[in-house]
């Protein structure tokens, strides 16, 4: 058994797509192995800026022997069909067999083939998998036809910890052999390096300066961070995205912290931050007191020594001046301007192609708050009125992503409400999944406003999203809605919402897709909180006037959910399901509906008795609101005894046809009572059952 | 790296000829600035062009003087400018040692890549009024991008075969890190001593910068602009439809719109809706030329444009 070790050596990879890269040429090596028939185990792989590299151990020398009989035509057969066989076995007239069969003598061919050597078989395969190697972008280089991520520059195979021979086919006349030799660091250890395989890999490139593991370096960065943070007793924030993204950009890190001038203190920390991470990829920290501390970090490729540490420390910071004295260029001019001069040139910006500008959009969107308010509608009005203005902010240009913050800072700036800027400041969260939703009553207002706005808008105007393709987040906006509605526990049927959305838009009516897209957004959204899909649509009962409002939707999805946890619950769904397939086939018979009007007289049986009462007790409380629908809910578990006892002692067909009539009556009262707070025919039985 | 003493090795005019030394050893035709405004060095037909046809092999440098008039800052920013140079290095085919040659050019002005944290960090590039696209990433040194490194796949529409490489050094930027000092006005440009007459690059430039700005902002004939333009891309049609087609001439027009593009923009009279518009306009002239330089280039052109 074998090692095969591959190491691809070329020019700086972007570090958004190493670790995705790394993974996939070893689940490729892999399975190429395994298709090989040569095994393959313990796979382990590194990747960095230059390189990515994976070792696959227990392969086999050589494929397995085949040993294969093939029957052909009869041994009589005419010439062409005989050729025709011996060709496609690739054997000749004399090394086939005649043998008697009871359908008569025909031929045979007996093809023992000997496994071909592994290292006749991998070349091939290697230069295949690199040449199909699937990159989010590729390019060509010099004369290439063919591409890769950016210039490939060597490639290194080795089997059983000796160099094999093949090469990669670049096209343009351009080949890439491989070798056995690699490159260190760029600057701290020039010159090639031999390789041996993968036991001795990380520390072969160690000695030059490259640390092979990402994990390793992602660590190095972490350590060397908090011992700058433990040294001037500040924190360092959390940001896996930046540690992730720096970790790709060296091979030998190493943390240098610099100095942020007090004189750009005084900005806001947004803007500070954003220079720092986005443009700079530095790292920022917090005093104790969780404000911003007037330090970064960096993380050069350079091993440490003083002399050049300080230069670095100081280029880097020169460059920091230099942006921050920019973007308070920028900030000063925006303080000098107010605020509702640039809600007027919100004109000059289109929001979307038939959907006006964006003062046309703040103008819906400061209605649509003042709207669905909760008391204060005109404050709500003011902070609509003013949450797209700092699109046309100089801030906002230069750094689109504070976009929203900055309106928070400048309508601060610019006297507003706290209440007003507060909402300004976080009317586009949430921004993900992971983003928190308004902190403030007004902000959720103002968010749902636009969120609203904009998914009437891109429905009504048909630019709804297909399957992957969502190229306006309207899938993220909808659910922003949804769970600034459901976490902010607000009360907010979306019916009249949109209704007056769409007319603002200058539509005839809300766009029917709209409401269903919302519904198949909650299921999404429930379904990652553990319900499962079918018991949210059972609760999104056809033609119910409440489908519009997703708190209740929620709450009888979440009392539906853990009702059919129970075991009341599983076999209540039996009796029902058998109750309705009964209803159903009689119903069909008699080519009418049954409408539960039970005559209590008629009853024979102390089980159907009981059962009727249950039901009376059920129907006393009458279901009017989200409460007494989640109290029906709970309360159905009572019916579940009486029903099963019905099917296990009475017969519902019989021959008695008052008896048989109103037995069935009882039977649809039953289903009207579960149905009028979930259609209990939309839930997938037992079997099915997840999570 | 101490700041703002005039010095003759680390001038602004010292680096350039530094630079075009450096690019000449490496065997690259060392040109002269294009007699037009443009927006940046790539738009220099010696890079625009000839990543394309005929020739299998243009290696060449330069410095271009580029011009971004929404860029002006009336003199008071330290670091933007309406005016500023790009050294422009193109190589085609890109050489397999083209990251080391870039690095011998940092070595040669005195940025020694041993002593400094240099980084490629991925950066593609796009032009969508020359319809160019390309893949490489911006250099950083000590933080600091002083270099763009693009392997060119498209220009004018026509993809690149072979494959050119193209450098550009924003000059500015990169001499006051050399220089270490944090406004471009302050920029040596010299290296002679300032009471010997010595100039630096406020000097030479604040007031046109200032001059500039209040055109390109305010001054500007936007009427006038819009005309030219239009004649621009009427003549640019014209050099390429007659016989025999003339695609440096009417690349010249295509130049030409673009800038007045830039102006139109500066002075705010370009809506975003129109703005695809004009860009898109100024495309087809590129891809126009570029198609009509290839043609004319390829081997059934016989010497119409030998």
């Amino acid at each position: 058994m074998a090692e095969l070790f591959i190491e691809l050596f070329g020019e700086e990879i972007p570090a958004r797509m190493q670790k995705a890269a790394e993974a996939r040429l070893c689940d490729a090596l892999l399975a190429g192995l395994a298709a090989a028939g040569l095994g393959g185990e313990n796979p382990q792989s590194w990747s960095g800026p230059r390189r990515l590299a994976v070792a696959i151990s227990g392969i086999a020398a050589k494929e397995a022997d085949i040993s294969e009989e093939r029957r052909g035509p009869r041994a009589d057969a005419p010439e062409q069909a005989v050729a025709g066989f011996l060709k496609s076995a690739g054997i000749s007239r004399d090394q086939a067999e005649v043998r008697s069969t009871p359908k008569g003598d025909f031929l045979f061919a007996v093809i023992d083939r000997k496994g071909r050597e592994a290292t006749a078989i991998l070349p091939e395969m290697i230069s295949t998998l690199i040449g199909d190697f699937n990159w989010p972008k590729t390019m060509r280089w010099g004369t290439s036809r063919k591409g890769w991520v950016r210039p490939l520059h060597r490639i290194t195979v080795l089997f059983d910890g000796k160099p094999l021979a093949g090469q990669v086919d670049l096209g343009g006349e351009m080949a890439l052999p491989f070798g056995a030799e690699t490159e260190g660091h760029r600057m701290l250890a020039p010159g090639v390096i031999s390789l041996s395989g993968g036991a001795s890999y990380a520390a072969v490139l160690e000695a030059a300066h490259v640390i092979a593991d990402r994990e390793t370096r992602k660590d190095m960065i972490s350590t060397g961070l908090s011992a700058f943070a433990g040294k001037h007793s500040v924190s360092v924030g959390e940001d896996q995205g930046l540690l992730e993204e720096v970790t790709g950009l060296v091979e030998y890190p190493h943390v240098i912290m610099g100095k942020i001038d007090d004189d750009f203190m005084q900005l806001p920390r947004e803007i500070l931050v954003t220079s720092m991470r986005s443009h700079q990829k530095y790292f920022s920290f917090e005093n104790a007191d969780g404000m911003l501390a007037p330090y970064f970090a960096t993380v050069s490729n350079m091993s440490a020594d003083d002399a050049r540490d300080a230069v670095i420390c100081a280029g880097n910071e020169r460059v920091l001046r230099a942006r921050l004295a920019d973007a308070r260029f920028f900030w000063d001019q925006d303080c000098k301007t107010p605020l509702d001069s640039m809600v007027d040139r919100l004109g000059e910006i289109t929001f979307f192609e038939g959907l006006g500008s964006m003062q046309q959009k703040a103008e819906r969107l400061a209605d649509l708050a003042a709207f669905i308010a909760d008391g204060d509608a005109e404050t709500c009005r003011r902070a609509g009125h003013l949450a797209k203005a700092d699109l046309v902010s100089q801030t906002v240009g230069e750094f689109p992503e504070v976009q929203g913050v900055i309106g928070g800072y400048l309508a601060r700036h610019g006297g507003e409400d706290k209440a007003v800027a507060d909402a300004v400041a976080e009317h586009y969260r949430p921004e993900g999944p992971g983003d928190a939703i308004p902190a403030t009553d007004l902000g959720r207002r103002v968010a749902l406003a636009d969120k609203i706005d904009t998914l009437v808008g891109f429905f009504g105007i048909g630019a709804v999203p297909t399957g992957s393709k969502d190229p306006f987040a309207l899938r993220r906006a909808a659910l922003g809605v949804i769970r600034i509605i459901i976490e902010g526990e607000i009360d907010l049927p979306l019916t009249p919402v949109f209704d007056k959305a769409a007319k603002a838009h200058g539509f005839d009516a809300t766009p029917e897709n709209l409401m269903p897209f919302f519904h198949d957004r909650l299921k999404v959204w429930l379904r990652d909180r553990g319900i499962r899909h079918d018991l949210v649509s059972a609760v999104i009962r056809q033609g119910d006037s409440r489908n519009d409002d997703l708190n209740h939707l929620c709450r009888l999805a979440e009392t539906l959910a853990s009702f059919m946890a129970q075991d009341d619950g599983a076999a209540l769904l039996a009796g029902y399901k058998r109750a309705s397939n009964i209803l159903a086939a009689e119903e069909k018979k008699e080519g009418r509906r049954f409408d539960g009007k039970v005559d209590p007289s008629g009853f024979r049986d102390d089980d159907e008795i009981a059962l009727h009462e249950r039901c009376d007790a059920l129907a006393a409380k009458p279901v009017a609101d989200t409460d007494t629908a989640i109290a029906r809910m709970q309360s159905l578990g009572g019916l579940r005894a009486p029903i099963d006892s019905f099917f296990e002692n009475v017969t519902v067909n019989d021959d008695d046809q008052q008896t048989r009539l109103n037995r069935l009556n009882l039977l649809a009262r039953i289903r009207m009572i579960m149905e009028e707070v979930a259609d209990f025919s939309a839930i997938e039985g037992q079997t099915e059952q997840k999570g | 790296m101490t700041a703002t003493t005039a010095s003759p090795a680390t001038s602004f005019q010292s680096i350039i000829l530094t630079l075009q030394q450096y690019w000449a050893q490496q065997g690259c035709v060392i040109l002269q600035p294009y007699d037009m405004e443009v927006g940046a060095g790539t738009f220099h037909p010696a890079t625009t062009l000839r990543a394309l046809g005929p020739d299998h092999v243009w290696r060449a440098a330069y410095v271009q003087p580029s011009r971004r008039p929404v860029d002006g800052r009336y003199g008071e920013n330290p670091n933007r400018l309406q005016h500023y140079y790009q050294f422009q290095v193109i190589m085609k085919p890109s050489p397999m040692d083209s990251q080391d040659l870039y690095l011998g050019s940092l070595k040669a002005i005195g940025l020694d890549p041993a002593d400094h944290d240099i980084r490629f960090v991925e950066d593609d590039w796009e032009s969508p009024t020359l319809g160019a696209a390309g893949l490489g990433w911006e250099v950083w040194c000590d933080g600091m991008e002083v270099s763009q490194f693009t392997y060119f796949q498209q220009v004018g529409g026509i993809e690149c075969d072979p494959v050119p490489v193209e450098l550009t050094y924003g000059l500015e930027r990169l001499v006051m890190f050399i220089q270490g000092i944090d406004n471009v006005y302050d920029l040596d440009w010299d290296g002679v001593p300032k009471d010997a007459g010595g100039k630096v690059y406020g000097d030479i430039f604040k007031q046109a910068e200032i001059d500039y700005s209040h055109h390109n902002f305010e001054r500007a004939d936007t009427a006038m602009l819009m005309r030219h333009f239009e004649d621009a891309e009427k003549e640019c049609a014209s050099l390429l439809e007659g016989m025999p087609p003339l695609p440096l001439p009417a690349y010249d027009q295509c130049m030409k719109a673009s800038h007045l593009f830039n102006l139109l923009d500066a002075r705010g009279v370009i809506s975003v809706a129109e703005r695809q518009g004009y860009i898109g306009r100024v495309r087809a002239l590129a891809k126009a030329c570029c198609e009509a330089w290839v043609a004319a280039g390829s081997p059934d052109a016989g010497d119409a444009n030998g």
